[in-house]
């Protein structure tokens, strides 16, 4: 490779392949509507994300109304417990985590981070959020179809989510299932686009080690959703074949209300096999790009270079991996051989090694950093606090013999609660204010960030805490009341009550978040380009909010890694990574 | 920024792993010299290989769980000529056909890449109506089991009901991707006939250039789906 001899651009290599044709949409459909543009795109799913999670977020209140306060809500009844629990389960996980980090975050900040004018293929981007925002319709639509939307839990394991008797069995299943696949066709093309701009659009200078982890915690967890996904395309297809054409792939001969059902020979076991081997990855999917977005978050609010760059890297890396042969630690009491269990059990345990490596360097990047605690940086530290507390509970969860006992009660609840949502909704909050200076080009309104923060903070603690402490006395998950069994002290009831209390006060907060995002957009304080000192290129922009094509003339080439902070020698305490070494001494 | 721009061929690329090495720690592109197209298309199959993979572990654990006798599959796809039954002749036509269009898949490709535009025309209409032909021979084998042998979904008369239904399934999702497939050889096979190729016309789908390389592109995928049609033919019809 020939170095050509410019002096600005002597430490790159010269471009490869020509600039990126962009397409510049004239009518006002599209440029908001039907837009090709990433940084649209990107908002258009954030949007809708947080919109259905709103729903979600309702969904756990009326949960909660019922377990504090038993049968006082009269419109709550068992049936619609059990839809609720399953259509917040569903639409946390998929609809909302995951496509708010890939279908958000990725869309967003993946071009700008590595230094492309937009993804590949614009067009199939934009279509890939018009599909998912399709199963977000279907999936809406389940509500007020005869039978209400599907109460199987949001397993959905069969047969007992399609024989009569379960809520939504008639059309909600069916709504479920479709929405499902339909998500997946939509996700797959967004996710092939992220994918290729990451390893084939990356701008001069930027390798793949020297990309931003968020970057890499996103890239990782869009291969391993294009991997995990087909598996709960192709269960959504036989289950939905099950319903329909009355085939038996996960049907055995039963008898349901009295009479045989129509069915003989399946196996409900396959079905779960399928579930989880998209269930577990779908955990990673959404944890990692939350571990890469908060590695930079605290890198830049500590201002100190990350701890341990590769290692991080190389942990996202083998946690992806491993996260494909760890999935029947799902299915301890399902049966299986115990050599099975063994091997599952090793193999969750094993992952523990380099997620607690990632927590180690996470805490040894702000030790003796410089910590400024802006509102990005307390949601970081409230990350890793909900997450060592997730990670330690799911040391006794993948011990077969100490799962056993703790299988269906609200310890598990707790655990994957702290662990794979409370979690990464903090790195949520805290990207979300790290990044709206630069989305909007405004500020968002302090005051009501960190009320924010507080309450969602010390509430969520109040909500997920006691609930360990129920799981172990043997409090059933799912279970529509508790009263009236002997093995449960009434102050169980109490603690019930408490969390629900607390997890209002923590629902109405998000209101407040909402509304400071809505209201600061339009009237917050003008932000400048670069408000935090931060060295990745997307705050390196010309214009800030970034235009269509995200840079200016020419794409920006790249000199350094992205965590050049507090460098000794430098008048400032950060280079940002299009700096020439030239222009870096002081 | 002209001068710098350079050609992807006029890349040096060592040999061997050193050179994997090399391209992986580089910037701009991880697959030197491939095109943006060429790299989805492959991540794609790899995504759709897990689900072919799933679709066929499936088929084996309900053909192991389910508890009625599974057909035998030299009686049930035996075809007679002359009152004597041909066991699995038709498939045995069938991946004929199929293989043979990837043979004048490949050649389309080569002849892509010289710009030798008819034959490139002729062998993707050949292609695709090699593949019309499979489809059109699966539509025949399934309105046979159908109508002639009282095969469904949800049972049969010759054993496990699991039997209709995985066939039909599997079946049904890879005559799918034919269908795809032979759609898109016609749309491309327009495509080169009116030029689009030669003169880099912006293509409706991706909005981006026309050029040969989308010929390869969609022989990685037709390749990918007479792969998949060994194995479906492997599990199928000889277990």
């Amino acid at each position: 490779m020939e170095y050509t001899a410019h002096d600005e651009t002597s430490f790159v290599r010269p471009a490869e392949v020509g600039e990126m044709e962009l397409y510049h949409a004239k009518t006002w459909l599209g440029k908001y509507v039907f837009s090709q543009d990433a940084k649209t795109i990107a908002i258009q799913y954030a949007g809708t994300a947080i919109a259905i999670g709103m729903v979600a977020l309702v969904l756990s209140w009326f949960m909660r109304l019922q377990l504090a306060w038993p049968n006082t809500f009269t419109f709550i009844d068992p049936a619609y417990y059990l839809q609720a629990v399953t259509m917040h389960g569903m639409i946390m996980v998929v609809y909302l985590l995951t496509a708010l980090f890939l279908g958000g975050f990725g869309n967003y900040l993946i071009p700008l981070m590595v230094g492309a004018r937009d993804m590949v293929f614009p067009w199939l981007n934009m279509i890939s959020f018009w599909v998912y925002f399709t199963a977000v319709i279907l999936l809406a639509a389940s509500f007020f179809v005869g039978g209400g939307s599907t109460g199987a839990g949001w397993t959905l394991y069969p047969p007992q989510a399609i024989l009569p008797g379960t809520p939504g069995s008639e059309a909600g299943i069916l709504l479920m299932l479709a929405s499902l696949a339909v998500f997946i066709i939509g996700f797959t093309m967004g996710g092939l686009n992220y994918v290729v701009t990451i390893l084939q659009a990356r701008t001069r200078g930027m390798t793949l080690m020297r990309m931003p982890l968020t970057v890499w915690g996103i890239f990782v967890a869009t291969i391993l959703a294009l991997f995990a996904f087909p598996a709960l395309f192709v269960s959504a297809i036989m289950m939905a074949l099950d319903v329909l054409l009355g085939t038996s792939f996960f049907m055995p001969a039963i008898m349901t209300m009295g009479n045989e059902a129509n069915h003989v020979g399946g196996n409900p076991l396959l079905f779960q096999h399928l579930f989880w081997f998209f269930g577990h990855p779908e955990v990673y999917i959404v944890a990692l790009p939350a571990f890469g977005i908060v590695s930079d978050l605290i890198s830049i609010h500590a201002r100190k270079n990350i701890f341990g760059y590769r290692m991080m890297v190389w942990a996202i890396v083998i946690i992806g991996a491993l996260s494909f042969v760890v999935w029947a630690h799902h299915m301890y009491v399902s049966g299986m051989n115990p050599y099975f269990g063994f091997f599952f059990a090793t193999t969750t345990l094993i992952i523990a090694v380099p997620t607690a490596l990632k927590v180690y360097n996470w805490v040894l990047t702000l030790w003796r950093g410089n910590i400024h605690l802006t509102v990005p940086m307390l949601f970081s530290i409230a990350f890793l606090l909900f997450f060592i507390n997730g990670g330690m509970t799911g040391l006794f969860l993948g011990n077969a013999t100490v799962s056993m006992p703790l299988s269906d009660t609200l310890f598990v609840v707790a655990h994957f609660h702290m662990v794979m949502a409370v979690a990464p909704v903090m790195v949520v909050c805290g990207a979300i204010y790290h990044w709206y200076p630069k989305i909007t080009g405004r500020w968002y309104h302090e005051g009501m960030a960190r009320f924010h923060f507080w309450t969602t903070f010390v509430g969520s603690y109040l909500v997920f805490l006691p609930m360990h402490y129920l799981g172990i006395m043997g409090v059933p998950r799912r279970y529509f009341e508790i009263s009236g069994t002997t093995f449960l002290p009434d102050s169980a009831q109490s603690v019930n009550a408490s969390i629900t209390i607390a997890a209002l006060v923590v629902g109405f907060a998000q209101i407040v978040f909402i509304y400071n995002l809505i209201v600061s957009a339009m009237n917050g304080k003008k932000a400048p380009g670069n408000p935090w000192n931060a060295t990745t290129l997307e705050w390196q922009t010309e214009t800030t909010p970034p235009g269509h094509g995200n840079f200016g003339k020419e794409l920006p080439c790249v000199y350094r890694w992205a965590y050049d902070y507090s460098v000794p020698g430098v008048e400032d305490d950060f280079i940002p990574q299009n700096v020439p070494p030239r222009n870096a001494q002081a | 920024m002209s001068t710098e721009t350079m050609a992807p061929d006029s890349l040096e690329l060592k040999p061997g792993l050193a050179g994997f090495f090399d391209d992986w720690s580089s910037d701009q592109r991880a697959f030197k010299g491939v095109p943006w197209g060429k790299a989805m298309m492959w991540i794609f199959l790899v995504s759709d290989t897990f689900i072919f993979g799933c679709f066929l572990a499936s088929y084996m654990t309900v053909r192991v769980s389910t508890l009625d006798p599974w057909p035998s599959a030299s009686e049930v796809f035996a075809l007679s000529f002359g009152g004597a039954p041909i066991p699995l002749i038709l498939i045995a036509i069938m991946t004929f056909v199929l293989i043979t269009s990837s043979g004048t898949m490949a050649l389309a490709v080569n002849y892509g890449y010289r710009k030798n535009k008819w034959v490139t025309f002729w062998l993707l209409i050949a292609t695709a109506l090699l593949g019309a032909t499979f489809v059109g021979m699966q539509v025949f084998e399934w309105s046979k089991l159908i109508f002639e042998e009282g095969v469904r979904p949800w049972g049969n008369p010759m054993g496990a009901a699991q039997f209709g239904s995985v066939f039909f399934m599997v079946t049904g999702f890879h005559g799918f991707h034919v269908s795809i497939g032979v759609i898109f050889l016609f749309i491309f096979s327009y495509k080169v006939a009116r030029g689009h190729l030669d003169d880099q016309t912006q293509g409706w789908f991706t909005k981006r250039g026309g050029n040969y390389e989308e010929i390869e592109i969609l022989g990685l995928y037709w390749h990918f789906v007479d792969l998949v049609w060994v194995f479906i033919f492997a599990f199928f019809y000889l277990w």
